[in-house]
């Protein structure tokens, strides 16, 4: 198709307005990068002296360390890609209504962005898990899979929250709201096996619940594989990325005429 | 050889005013309401940017596109480079197309010199081994060797500017579009800017070029478009299009000018010009006007309140949109105030030193802030003959320029007396 050779043509300011990203965000900052990793950090800390040893949520036999940080890892990711690249093309609305290049290029530099993010944020992951001496078995491999899984679930959301916001301006003010009712949807402070059955299928609709269970699971071998979750999530995801490319490619024209 | 640019009955309609579907609540409860009607339930005017206009550039052509703010200059530019798409029409573009709309775009105050070199040098379209490549070469060019890895907020804004530009020269596009960003920076930068483009043009390049500038368009265009409100007025060699551009714009060829009906006018009509003589010395209006002509201009003007402190200026202006002079109370007849009512103000040039040829003039009414009460740009065209002004039976022509200074020569001849015998020698 004539748009992917595009992309490809265009392959290089992917790269230099993800680095843009991480450089400014970082820039000028005392802790640097560090501060990637703060806020899941932090939230870890009160979610395990809250709901770990006050409440004594279950947490499928995991230390609440990990089992919190397993999923405020790639939850943060998600959250984070949210705002930063649903707000991408406003944000840029200068280089919207003065240059070209395939507008999609802001919403996915922006989600890979986030990527370096969760990187440092796993060094910590790896960290945490030696402390308690938690060696992940084979399952580990998922990893890789489950990165691209939650990549291409948070750019299609972003994409689709994107074009919607150049539009309808309440969409920015609406995003942090509908980011925090996604957090309680989500398995991150309540494992899955929490869920009633008859609620299951509720959960499973959340393309982020197999993504992040199936993410907890990999790192620790007593934890089993829910795979028809992950399977459904899946499923989800694509469905999702694929109306997000519709429907971007359908408002890309009037991007610059609109924001 | 197909062409390097085609146009074919472009149109771009946009819509003005406020929707009233701007809020995605309101959307989806406008959508309730009337599930099968399209945008929203109401009407909205709109307008016609561009309306049926066709082109055809061949490549390295250096094409100038003229006419007045609002015409649509501008959105053939962002249609052209895609940013905006046409309601209706095609268009089709051969080639890497570059589009300068603005300098600097993409630039960020944190990001020193040379990031933003390489960030603002992608968006344009280079490659990164071309932009590494060719980083010394912007650098210099913009002459900010010593701030290259300094923030870019810590720049002053000419050196903004010239790194903009620089980056912008650099681009070698097959296609550059234009869009008057030579209007903005100091004099030294617009003469940069303008070599610049020279180049650009001697390199074999499909450039189109927006711009107000009359004289950078004569001379560096090989063609001029005049567009006016949407559509293609006219389409030739620039000298022609800019004269009949120009022309448009001044509605009379006459000594005496009313000037009370004239519409294209801005300032908040306070005040306003009401009419504009030419004189003789005798006090009476003239048929013509020769060089060196002894001229009174009489400004009529009527003033719908006092005002204190009033500048008026006249400015006069070549065929092809250069300032010659200026005259201007401010400098030399400091006016207190005038009143209410109507007057007339005379501007006595005891000897109109312009060449033979056609020239503008503009008039402005305003106070020092600056705030203007009229403004009357080219509003009035008027012709000078040749006169024999130094009675030697030979007129001042005018390819000698557009002014002359009335001066005298004197040979004084050497006291030394010189064998006619022998060659001259040298000192």
């Amino acid at each position: 198709m004539d748009s992917i050779r595009e992309l490809w043509r265009y392959r290089e300011l992917f790269y230099f307005l993800a680095w843009r990203d991480v450089k400014l965000r970082y820039k000028q900052t005392v802790l640097g990068v560090a501060w990637a990793v703060l806020q899941p950090l932090m939230a870890m800390v009160i979610f395990t002296l809250l709901f770990g040893k006050l409440g004594s949520m279950p947490s499928d036999g995991i230390p609440y360390p990990v089992f919190y940080f397993g999923a405020l890892l790639p939850w943060t990711y998600f959250s984070a890609t949210l705002s930063n690249s649903g707000n991408s093309l406003i944000a840029n609305a200068n280089l919207l209504t003065k240059v070209y290049f395939p507008r999609v290029i802001l919403p996915t530099s922006a989600a890979v962005s986030g990527l370096v993010d969760f990187a440092v944020g796993s060094v910590l992951l790896f960290a945490i898990m030696g402390y308690y001496r938690l060696v992940p078995g084979l399952s580990l491999l998922l990893v890789p899979g489950l990165i691209v899984l939650l990549f291409f679930l948070a750019l299609g959301v972003s994409m689709i929250l994107a074009a919607l916001n150049v539009r309808y301006r309440d969409v920015k003010y609406t995003l942090p709201f509908l980011v925090q009712l996604w957090l309680f949807a989500t398995p991150v402070i309540y494992p899955v096996s929490m869920i009633p059955d008859r609620y299951r299928l509720f959960v499973a609709l959340n393309p982020l619940s197999g993504v992040i269970d199936t993410f907890r699971a990999s790192l620790v071998p007593t934890k089993q594989i829910d795979w028809q979750l992950l399977w459904i999530s899946s499923a989800v995801t694509l469905g999702i990325f694929a109306t997000a490319v519709v429907y971007f490619k359908r408002t890309e024209r009037t991007f610059a005429d609109v924001v | 050889m197909a062409h390097s640019v085609t146009v074919e009955r472009l149109s771009k309609q946009y819509q003005l005013g406020e929707s009233d579907t701007d809020l995605l609540y309101e959307r989806v409860m406008s959508w309730l309401r009337h599930p099968l009607s399209r945008n929203g339930a109401g009407e909205r005017e709109t307008i016609w940017a561009l309306r049926d206009v066709s082109l055809e550039l061949d490549h390295g052509e250096v094409v100038g596109i003229i006419g007045r703010n609002g015409a649509g200059k501008s959105t053939l530019l962002k249609v052209l480079s895609r940013i905006t798409y046409p309601t209706s029409g095609r268009m089709t573009v051969n080639g890497r197309v570059a589009a300068l709309l603005e300098v600097g775009t993409g630039f960020h105050g944190d990001l020193t010199g040379r990031e933003n070199i390489l960030l603002n040098g992608s968006i344009l379209g280079m490659r990164r081994r071309e932009i590494e490549a060719k980083l010394d070469a912007i650098v210099s060019f913009a002459g900010v060797e010593k701030f290259v890895d300094t923030p870019v907020k810590r720049y002053s804004s000419g050196m903004f500017l010239r790194l903009g530009f620089a980056v912008a020269a650099h681009v070698e596009p097959d296609v550059l579009l234009v869009d008057e960003v030579l209007a903005v920076g100091d004099a030294a930068f617009q003469k940069k800017c303008l070599n610049a483009m020279d180049e650009l043009r001697s390199g074999g390049r499909t450039v189109l070029f927006v711009s107000h500038n009359m004289a950078a368009v004569e001379n560096l265009c090989s063609r001029a478009v005049w567009i006016d409100e949407g559509q293609v007025r006219m389409d030739g060699k620039p000298k022609d299009v800019i004269e009949a551009y120009m022309a448009s714009n001044a509605d009379v060829s006459r000594l005496t000018a009313d000037l009370s009906m004239v519409r294209n006018r801005r300032g908040n009509g306070d005040g306003r010009f009401t009419k504009l003589e030419f004189l003789g010395a005798d006090g009476r209006p003239l048929k013509f006007l020769s060089s060196g002509d002894r001229v009174i201009l009489r400004l009529h003007y009527e003033a719908f309140k006092s005002i204190s402190r009033p500048d008026f200026e006249v400015g006069v202006f070549t065929e092809l949109g250069t300032l010659v002079t200026k005259f201007s109370t401010w400098i030399d007849y400091q006016i207190p105030s005038i009143q209410a009512g109507v007057g007339y103000l005379d501007l006595e040039i005891d000897c109109f030193s312009f060449l033979p040829g056609r020239y503008y003039l503009s008039l402005w009414l305003k106070i020092q802030g600056p705030t203007y009460f009229d403004v009357l740009e080219h509003c009035v065209q008027f012709d000078v003959e040749t006169s024999d002004f130094y009675g030697s039976g030979r007129g001042i022509h005018r390819y000698f320029g557009i002014v002359f200074v009335p001066c005298q020569w004197t040979l004084k001849p050497s006291l030394i007396p010189t064998d006619h015998n022998q060659p001259y020698l040298c000192g």
